[in-house]
């Protein structure tokens, strides 16, 4: 296929992917900011965590003085200046599918120009407003992350198994890694062995956003069926392959794509073996030793390594 | 116009409705106007969904973009077809062939059938492409030739499209509509087919390819997202099952093109482009242009590549030339031509420019190299000032224009909120030149001008489209 069409694919996937974290992470962070929080006097930490975690903080502090939430939420929804705000996003992955529109189906095409097309009537509406005011948000952010899901099903429903397939799928899980690495760099102070704390403290709905900025809260206690325990909050998002946004489970699917496109061309490159490597280490790593080796230096590790594939990936197919 | 004034192709008056439209006559006279209004509803959301969700626009754009479509089939005879076939098969086999003069022997040139000047310093005219010999001496693959009507057995062309005719995804997507929306009128008529036109198309463009025995790699090479037209060639590229590639997906090396893939260079035999000649390369043509491939014409001309249409064909579809297309037809194939033209008045001769200056009310002029209905003045619908104004240009660039007498263009039946009333309509069929001959499929696109009395049909200036059913002339399926 043409090198444009698979890069197109590949960051179509990744700004769908985006979106939807983005979303989730302004959700969470609501919340978290609604409760009442004695000692707590700050309100930019939440949303510093939160512009942190999306990638966006550098350029918010240019532009803004401390972030509250009217601030942050709008630089994270539809600020033109923040490269990974839920508008942009959502117009890349437009731009994206129209530029190879004949490898996509019909209902891929339709679920991301739907997408688009609300989006404009949610800045139309926010035009003649100031800002959107809390309930047309929450609608908002449901819309984006039901946009994802129609995306992704639609995905997987209709395209054939071949080369754009794959492309896609590994523009999704390399964004997923990469956003769930980054949930977890902001938090990890909070998920350390040392933090114990009993339910109710401030600490315990800290540990609940996280669960719920990537929609694990319930899957956690399916799997541990314990109260919510920090280290084991690490362990899901990192190594519990049943986790579909742990790093494991992300990287399960780079392999897979990656190894389906090798199977597909009849040549495997650098892009496969660094992703089987990566994968290979997950499967061998434990949260004792991640904890002794230092979780913080683990996941900028993790996430710089996964910035590396993306490189690989470029330049093994091309795409510059 | 008001009917009676021009031929309508359903028919009314004392003698009924023509036999061929007796069911869609019969149809709009028993339908009551709220299911018909509901029929223009769907048959506009469905243009949404399969035509324009397909494509690449918004709402907004879409509501610019989308071409309306009147629900009344346009109807045409087995036997009225079969004579337009003709036609268009011999017309369009005398373009290639005067192409291959021009840019070879010349023997037109020679024999003084086209004035010199009219060829050698036409701007289409393409001097790089002297001596050139495209495989099978194809030039024009694909060319769309306007047609229009003006009584029960009297055709005219309008006008040649032999550079890159469009419109082809509106005939088929017509027909998807139409079917869908209207299968009852559907089944009482026994409608040739028009759906195989990507199947052709892909034969007639392997067909061409420079490298036979291989296995020939199509493209289509759009300008890309941001031209009017990439609804279209994404559709195409789709229905073609072949890579919709822009000018920077490409590379020339050796003469050889090449587009980048995932799996390295990979060597194209055959491009479709729907770029025009100056934006195709900007080494040899407009060296702004960034929609092009660097080297393209070397590659071109060293013939490791077949470009669709070739380059230079705009001087056998210019409005000057157009009105030498039957000396053409004499000329190269000894044969009477079937299709008329219109009488055309070449201004550049000064007893015509006399003529056409004392009937500008009475007559259409046109920019010899215009397109899309622009620069155009139709003299019995401009008022005073509009004429005064195109006196002036006519006088000062004779050469630039051509007029031709008003026709009565027939009229169809066409579906509004206000009732059903006649509108004018012209026909674009497609002509598919292979090396294994010449294919048309049966029909082409209908354009109608929506606008009472416009004679206007091109859909930047408010035309819209229909179906075209070419029906086996006795309609004996009573259902």
């Amino acid at each position: 296929m043409l090198a444009r069409t698979a890069d197109n694919l590949f960051w179509l996937a990744r700004s769908m992917e985006r979106a939807d974290f983005i979303a989730r992470m302004i959700e969470a962070t609501m919340r978290l900011e609604y409760m009442p929080r004695p000692g707590v006097d700050d309100p930019a930490v939440e949303w510093s965590g939160a512009l942190n975690a999306a990638g966006a903080f550098e350029v918010f502090e240019a532009t803004h003085q401390a972030a509250d939430e009217a601030s942050a939420i709008d630089f994270l929804t539809f600020e033109r200046a923040n490269p990974s705000s839920i508008c942009n996003c959502l117009e890349n992955a437009r731009a994206n599918g129209r530029a190879v529109r004949t490898a996509l189906t019909v209902e891929t095409w339709t679920a991301i120009n739907d997408a688009w097309l609300e989006l404009k009537r949610f800045e139309a509406t926010r035009r003649t407003g100031r800002n959107l005011d809390r309930e047309a948000l929450t609608r908002f952010l449901e819309y984006v992350k039901k946009a994802s899901l129609d995306f992704d099903g639609s995905c997987y429903r209709t395209m054939l198994r071949n080369d754009a397939y794959w492309f896609n799928r590994l523009g999704v899980f390399v964004e997923r890694a990469d956003n769930t690495a980054r949930l977890l760099d902001v938090k990890y102070h909070l998920l350390l062995p040392s933090q114990e704390s009993v339910g109710g403290s401030l600490d315990y709905f800290q540990w609940i956003a996280i669960l719920r900025a990537v929609s694990a809260a319930t899957a956690y206690h399916w799997v541990y069926r314990d109260r919510v325990k920090p280290w084991l909050i690490a362990d899901l998002l990192i190594l519990k392959p049943a986790m579909p946004r742990s790093l494991i489970a992300c990287y399960g699917g780079i392999d897979s794509a990656l190894h389906s496109l090798a199977h597909e061309d009849g040549r495997s490159g650098a892009a496969q073996r660094k992703a089987r490597a990566t994968l290979s280490a997950l499967e061998r790593a434990n949260m004792e030793e991640i904890f002794q080796n230092g979780l913080h230096e683990f996941i900028t590790d993790f996430i710089e390594d996964n910035a590396r594939l993306t490189e690989t990936i470029s330049e093994q197919y091309l795409f510059v | 116009m008001e009917p009676g004034g021009a031929f309508d192709e359903m028919g009314f008056g004392a003698e009924g409705p023509r036999s061929l439209y007796r069911h869609i006559a019969r149809w709009l006279e028993e339908t009551p106007p709220d299911v018909l209004a509901s029929r223009r509803a769907q048959a506009e959301y469905m243009f949404r969904r399969i035509g324009i969700t397909f494509g690449v626009y918004g709402d907004k754009d879409a509501a610019e973009r989308l071409i309306p479509f009147d629900i009344v089939p346009r109807v045409i005879s087995r036997a009225e077809w079969k004579f337009l076939e003709k036609g268009l098969v011999q017309r369009v086999t005398a373009l290639n062939l005067f192409l291959k003069d021009v840019y070879g022997a010349r023997a037109v040139l020679k024999e003084k059938i086209v004035p010199d000047e009219l060829i050698l310093r036409n701007p289409s005219y393409r001097p790089e492409m002297i001596g050139h010999r495209p495989p099978h001496d194809l030039w024009v693959l694909i060319a769309g030739i306007d047609i229009v009507r003006v009584g029960e057995s009297e055709f005219y062309v309008l006008e040649d499209n032999a550079r890159t005719p469009s419109g082809v995804s509106y005939m088929l997507e017509n027909r998807e509509v139409t079917m869908r929306l209207m299968p009852d009128l559907f089944a009482r008529h026994r409608v040739a087919p028009v759906d195989d036109y990507p199947d052709q198309l892909l034969a007639c463009l392997r067909s061409a390819t420079p490298r036979a025995g291989a296995e020939a790699t199509i493209v289509l090479l759009t300008p890309g997202a941001y031209n009017s037209a990439y609804y279209e060639h994404s559709f195409l590229a789709d229905k073609l099952g072949i890579e919709l590639v822009e000018g920077r997906d490409l590379f020339v090396d050796r003469d050889v093109v090449y587009m980048r893939t995932t799996l390295g260079p990979r060597r194209v035999d055959v491009i479709y482009r729907r770029l025009d000649d100056e934006f195709l390369d900007p080494v040899a043509f407009n060296p702004d242009s960034m929609l092009g491939v660097p080297g393209l014409l070397g590659a071109y001309l060293a013939g490791t590549v077949t470009l669709a249409n070739a380059i230079g064909t705009g001087v056998a579809d210019d409005k000057a030339i157009y009105s030498y297309v039957p000396d053409l037809v004499r000329f190269y194939l000894n044969e009477e031509p079937l299709l008329k033209n219109v009488p055309t008045y070449r201004c550049r001769e000064p007893e015509a420019l006399k003529f056409v200056l004392a009937r500008l009310d009475q007559l259409v002029v046109k920019e010899v190299n215009g397109s899309g209905g622009y620069g155009m003045l139709v003299g019995p619908h401009a008022s005073a000032a509009q004429r005064e104004l195109f006196a002036g240009k006519l006088k000062a660039d004779p050469n630039n224009y051509i007029a031709q007498p008003t026709l009565a263009l027939s009229t169809c039946p066409t579906s509004f909120d206000t009732g059903v009333s006649p509108r004018h309509v012209d026909l674009r069929p497609f002509v598919l030149s292979g090396a294994d001959g010449v294919r048309i499929v049966p029909g082409g696109l209908t354009r109608v001008a929506l606008k009472q009395g416009s004679l206007v049909v091109n859909s930047s200036q408010g035309g819209g489209t229909k179906d075209t059913w070419v029906v086996d002339d006795d309609p004996a399926v009573e259902v």
